[in-house]
């Protein structure tokens, strides 16, 4: 019995979808076919593990889209497409894995359904371990990836993709920490890897350097009794340095080649933090400038928030204070950063105010409860 | 992908335009209301945004601790409680503006008559996780 690599099996799995629909299924028959692959390989490999592990899952699946066709009411109409299908020419070159991500991210998708397409497509993972991830019933994420599935039955196959689009599902599944029994952090992460060695696109690049600089800070970022510890708080010395120094190389390598975006603007800041020693060592003048560039770019309101934070420690709390107020408060967090500026500058009684009123707007229960312990500590 | 909770209450909320208490309706007309109730929940199941559904019985007791070693003591239920939860629906969905139209839609069961109640239902956003990235 040899143990099934599952990494493996998960990381053909776009690939082998790539192949099943050159072959002349369509997108969501060959997705499904694949599952089933994955499935049986699950159940074999341990007595009879195969020499050539894609070519069996390509054999096996391609098997079972067949048995599918031909147990579907609708086989000769659906025949009659598989016949039709072009072979594609020989020598063609186009990276089936890159086309199943762009196919996953089509701007027709709303960001929910393109995720969950993205991880099962993708990913390889099983419409169960998606719903654990995301908290909702397996019916409703089943129905989900089916309707998502539907959108996208139209789009050519060799079309060339958005890979902004494709960034941004990735950066979405990374970015929000539900967890199951799948590490959606680092899921996104081998997906990004996996993406940038198909690309020479230094968003591609920046976005993973993003992702690996802030994934090092985990195991500080929360105390053992859940609570949260803000940036300037956590132990360094519990900080993943083999994570920074492969984010920082791979972000050096992106901005040599002079073409910013935002995701290397967002990286770059990440790395100025992993630098400093202490918080107090930061070098927050140079994140300001960063931060400029963001704002440059996206024109997000939540950069030129971020960015007032960095001007209260790079100049003064005031100098922060006075950015804030060209702000839209209701933007979130703005309580939060008025109060953290306001003690800064030794207003005490207005901190405490902003501490109460940020925790009431809070959205989440970590930042609540980091939120209200503030407007106890200052007010005690 | 954020998380709502519609919450519909017996009472406590606004009275809605088509006010007439469901005991004054005839049988077709509760029947029609719970039909477009299941057609609603189908449907946004089918669309993969249903999470959750209960109905509440309107009975219920006022439960506190009474100190270490003691039964906690009961009471109620209280006739003059101001509010009074009839049941919720839980949605997962792309955006509050979505969660705003799938409110609206389940606002308008048919009441009295066949007419829609367009009675006030409560949205309420659940905490979610907190961001990976910060700043």
């Amino acid at each position: 019995m040899t143990p099934v690599d599952e990494a493996l099996l998960r990381e053909l799995t776009p690939a082998v979808i790539g192949v099943v629909v050159r072959r002349g299924a369509d997108f969501a028959a060959a997705e499904d076919a694949v599952q089933e692959a994955l499935v049986e390989a699950v159940r074999v490999w341990p007595d009879d593990p195969p020499q050539d592990a894609k070519g069996w899952l390509v054999t096996v699946a391609w098997r079972k889209f067949l048995d599918a066709v031909r147990a579907d009411s609708a086989r000769r109409a659906r025949e009659e497409r598989v016949d039709a299908e072009p072979t594609p020419a020989a020598g063609e070159l186009v990276d089936d894995t890159l086309q199943v991500y762009f196919l996953c991210a089509h701007p027709s998708l709303t960001p929910a359904s393109a995720v969950a397409l993205t991880l099962r497509a993708v990913g390889g993972l099983t419409t169960r371990q998606i719903a654990q991830a995301y908290l909702v019933p397996e019916a409703t994420m089943a129905q989900r990836i089916s309707r998502a599935k539907r959108t996208v039955a139209d789009v050519r196959f060799t079309q060339a993709g958005d890979l902004g689009t494709v960034l941004r599902v990735l950066y979405l599944v990374f970015n929000e920490g539900y967890s199951g029994d799948v590490d959606l952090a680092a899921e996104a992460i081998r997906l990004t890897r996996q993406l940038a060695v198909r690309t020479k696109d230094e968003e591609v690049a920046g976005l993973l350097a993003l992702m690996l600089l802030h994934h090092a800070r985990r195991p500080a970022r929360t105390a053992a009794d859940g609570q949260l510890v803000t940036l300037a708080e956590q132990d360094r010395g519990r900080w993943d340095t083999r994570l920074i120094a492969e984010g920082v190389d791979i972000l050096q390598a992106a901005l040599a080649r002079d073409r910013l975006g935002e995701f290397q603007a967002q990286a770059a800041i990440a790395a100025l933090h992993a630098d400093a020693q202490t918080a107090a060592e930061t070098d927050w003048p140079q994140i300001v400038e960063w931060y400029d560039e963001l704002v440059r770019l996206t024109d997000s309101p939540v950069a030129r928030l971020n960015r007032a934070v960095a001007v209260g420690e790079a100049e003064s709390p005031q100098a922060g204070l006075k950015a804030l107020t060209a702000l839209d408060p209701d933007l979130p967090r703005y309580a939060a950063v008025g109060a953290y500026l306001h003690e800064r500058a030794g207003d005490l009684a207005t901190a405490a105010r902003l501490y109460a009123e940020a925790a009431r707007a809070a959205p989440s229960v970590p930042e609540r409860d980091h939120l209200t312990r503030q407007v106890a500590r200052l007010r005690r | 992908m954020p998380k709502y909770l519609l919450l519909k209450h017996y009472r406590g909320a606004p009275a809605p335009p088509h006010n007439v208490a469901m005991d004054e309706w005839t049988p077709e007309e509760f029947s029609a209301h719970v039909q477009y109730m299941r057609d609603f929940a189908a449907r946004i199941q089918e669309s993969g945004e249903w999470v959750d559904h209960q109905a509440l019985s309107p009975e219920g007791t006022w439960v506190r601790s009474d100190g270490e070693g003691r039964p906690p003591i009961t009471d109620g239920p209280f006739a003059e409680t101001k509010d009074l939860i009839a049941g919720w629906m839980v949605i997962d969905v792309d955006s509050y503006e979505r969660a705003l139209e799938l409110a609206g839609e389940l606002s308008a069961a048919p009441g009295a008559g066949g007419k829609p109640i367009h009675e006030w239902l409560e949205l309420r956003p659940f905490m979610r996780e907190p961001d990976t990235i910060t700043e």
